[in-house]
């Protein structure tokens, strides 16, 4: 029975591993551009796809590591020829945009790499249990939940001491400012978005392990990822980690007690926090 | 309150748009006796005529307010869902599952539109895609009430009774068409009395400087939640029809891809003017009727449609006309 529960549990939390990766990426082009990034599921999936091409030649680490960087640079594109045209127009625009990207790249990976699920390997040395109690839990499960803790140490450690995350955490409170003390913000949201892609395209790979890539597998991740944002507040990236910690946890819990209703404690949590905080948790007031 | 009308009020521009008003409604009209000669169908006009509805209502509120919702499939599918339940286990009177399931869309939206009000821009449009998204939820995973994934189905439209008479609106003939367009007739003739009135007004005011409306006393909070109420409303509307028409609720009806739907039909046909909507639902049904009979990767053509728009249309195409800054 605590079996029954742990592997509940340690499943929902890696699915809350995801959320928070995607609602980092989200959360940090919203914040900056003022854009919902509605094909960032798609560009999960694309990291995840590319990973699964580029394995058998680089192998399982070269991948890892080439294939969300493969991803940043086709965001980077995405936003030089379509997104920036629109940053200071009507985010109607940017939303349509976005919501028709993803229905573009959903299509097209549909194309490249077939409909049907496709099983992303990985070494043998992660596929090991930690232990035969535990047998459920395998290194895999471990080693993913190291690297999603580490790369958003990575991102917070970046945006705090170097140059670039000043900007753009600056850009975030008053880009306006920011670019008439000389900041080239077009570049700074450029690079901007390019991370958050960079992040979808890791989810993507870790994903691919757990859960097998299909062409939508994003889309159950986008919603919650919106949902932590909401719930952490809107331009607090911080707010947004927690916000996606938690409703991670809260649907592994729920999980391990009564299944079926994981998905409805997520919109629970996002309906209680409008109601009694409607900024979110860590939001800031004044803000939107 | 007292605003100057604008001035396309003369008479030249007046009788103008008498004539294109009566252009529209005859088109409307003989749409059974034309649509077969270019090869549609009777049914594909009625999924305009409801689609248009729901996106007019939406533009009440994103064209005329200058608040974006994207979560405007929650109020249609709800509107869908309250009829068909109403007409399921309740009665079989079409009316009663009309008014159902408008009430159950407008009052959804009505309540969450109270939570929501003073975000803005695109933290209104994430709240209204999440909302909207725990009815899809619901709707697909409470299986025994509403049919789960495959929808609801098991009940059909009814004959409307007045007194004597009988319209027999349950075969899918001209009938119920002309059904569809009575009932959209009525709800644009509401939509456009409201937004030429005071109210209306002061919605226009708040979409162009939502400051200075402020200022002149217009209570904003209100006025947009009200506007986000009505505009839930008239798409619930269009969603009890849509369940009316297709004898079936849909859970997609829910889903965020309706939502943008909705709002591509409506940036797609102009959404600063009042007929925008419509044009943009018969070119947005249209093109996704015939793309999605040619192949299988319609997914992509509607997606570039959506990119297109955005890229080199934004104004719409109703909207080329209001270059000189006229709303």
């Amino acid at each position: 029975m605590t079996q029954v529960i742990l592997y509940n549990v340690t499943n929902g939390l890696i699915i809350g591993a995801f959320y928070v990766l995607m609602a980092l990426g989200l959360s940090l082009i919203l914040n900056l551009s003022n854009v919902i990034n509605f094909a960032h599921g798609n560009f999960l999936a694309l990291g995840g796809y590319l990973a699964f091409t580029l394995q058998p030649r680089l192998g399982y680490w070269g991948a890892l590591i080439v294939s969300p960087i493969l991803t940043a640079l086709i965001g980077v594109i995405v936003e030089q020829l379509m997104i920036r045209r629109l940053y200071n127009r009507d985010p109607v625009y940017s939303l349509l945009l976005t919501f028709g990207l993803a229905f573009v790249l959903q299509d097209s990976a549909r194309y490249v790499w077939g409909p049907n699920p496709l099983p992303m390997s990985f070494p043998d040395l992660l596929a090991q249990p930690i232990s035969s109690e535990l047998f459920f839990i395998t290194w895999y499960r471990v080693f993913m939940v190291a690297i999603v803790i580490t790369s958003i140490l990575g991102l917070f450690a970046f945006l705090r001491y170097t140059r670039v995350g000043l900007r753009i955490r600056a850009g975030t409170l008053d880009l306006e400012t920011v670019s008439s003390l000389g900041v080239n913000i077009h570049m700074l949201r450029t690079f901007n978005f390019a991370v958050g892609c960079l992040m979808a395209g890791l989810a993507g790979v870790l994903a691919a392990g757990q859960l097998s890539l299909s062409p939508n597998m994003g889309d159950e991740l986008l919603l919650p990822s919106f949902i932590a944002i909401i719930v952490g507040g809107v331009g607090s990236l911080v707010g947004t980690l927690f916000g996606g910690l938690l409703i991670g946890v809260a649907a592994a819990l729920t999980t391990a007690v009564y299944p079926s209703a994981s998905e409805a404690v997520i919109y629970a949590i996002m309906m209680i926090v409008l109601l009694i905080r409607p900024r979110g948790l860590m939001g800031e007031e004044g803000r939107a | 309150m007292s605003i100057a009308l604008p001035a396309s009020t003369t008479r030249g521009a007046a009788s103008r748009r008498v004539v294109v008003l009566v252009a529209i409604w005859v088109v409307l009209i003989l749409v059974p006796f034309w649509l077969p000669l270019l090869g549609g169908y009777t049914a594909l006009a009625g999924r305009i005529l409801v689609f248009a509805l729901g996106a007019m209502g939406l533009n009440l509120l994103l064209g005329f307010t200058g608040v974006l919702s994207f979560g405007h499939a929650a109020y249609f599918g709800l509107g869908a869902y309250g009829a068909g339940l109403t007409l399921k286990y309740v009665a079989a009177s079409t009316p009663l599952a009309m008014l159902a399931g408008t009430l159950l869309g407008g009052l959804a939206g009505t309540l969450f539109g109270a939570l929501i009000i003073r975000r803005r821009g695109v933290y209104f449009a994430m709240c209204t895609i999440a909302f909207a998204q725990l009815w899809y939820y619901l709707a697909y995973s409470w299986n025994d009430f509403t049919g789960g994934f495959d929808g609801l189905r098991g009940f059909h439209r009814e004959p409307i009774g007045f007194g004597p008479l009988t319209l027999d609106i349950a075969p899918s003939g001209n009938a119920f068409y002309y059904f569809l367009l009575g009932v959209f007739a009525v709800a644009v003739t509401l939509m456009g009395i409201l937004i030429r009135s005071p109210f209306g007004h002061s919605l226009r005011a708040i979409r162009e400087n939502e400051r200075r409306a402020r200022f002149l006393g217009i209570p904003v909070e209100r006025q947009i939640w009200l506007s986000f109420s009505i505009s839930c409303f008239f798409t619930a509307l269009a969603g009890a029809l849509y369940a009316l028409l297709n004898n079936f609720a849909d859970p997609l009806t829910l889903h965020y891809e309706q939502s943008g739907y909705f709002v591509v039909m409506t940036v797609m046909g102009g959404m600063r003017t009042f007929w925008g909507p419509l044009v943009g639902a018969i070119v947005f049904v249209a093109l996704q009727d015939y793309i999605s009979s040619m192949t299988v990767n319609w997914m992509s053509f509607v997606g570039a449609i959506f990119i297109l728009v955005v890229l080199f249309f934004p104004r719409g195409i109703l909207g080329m006309r209001w270059r000189r800054g006229e709303s």
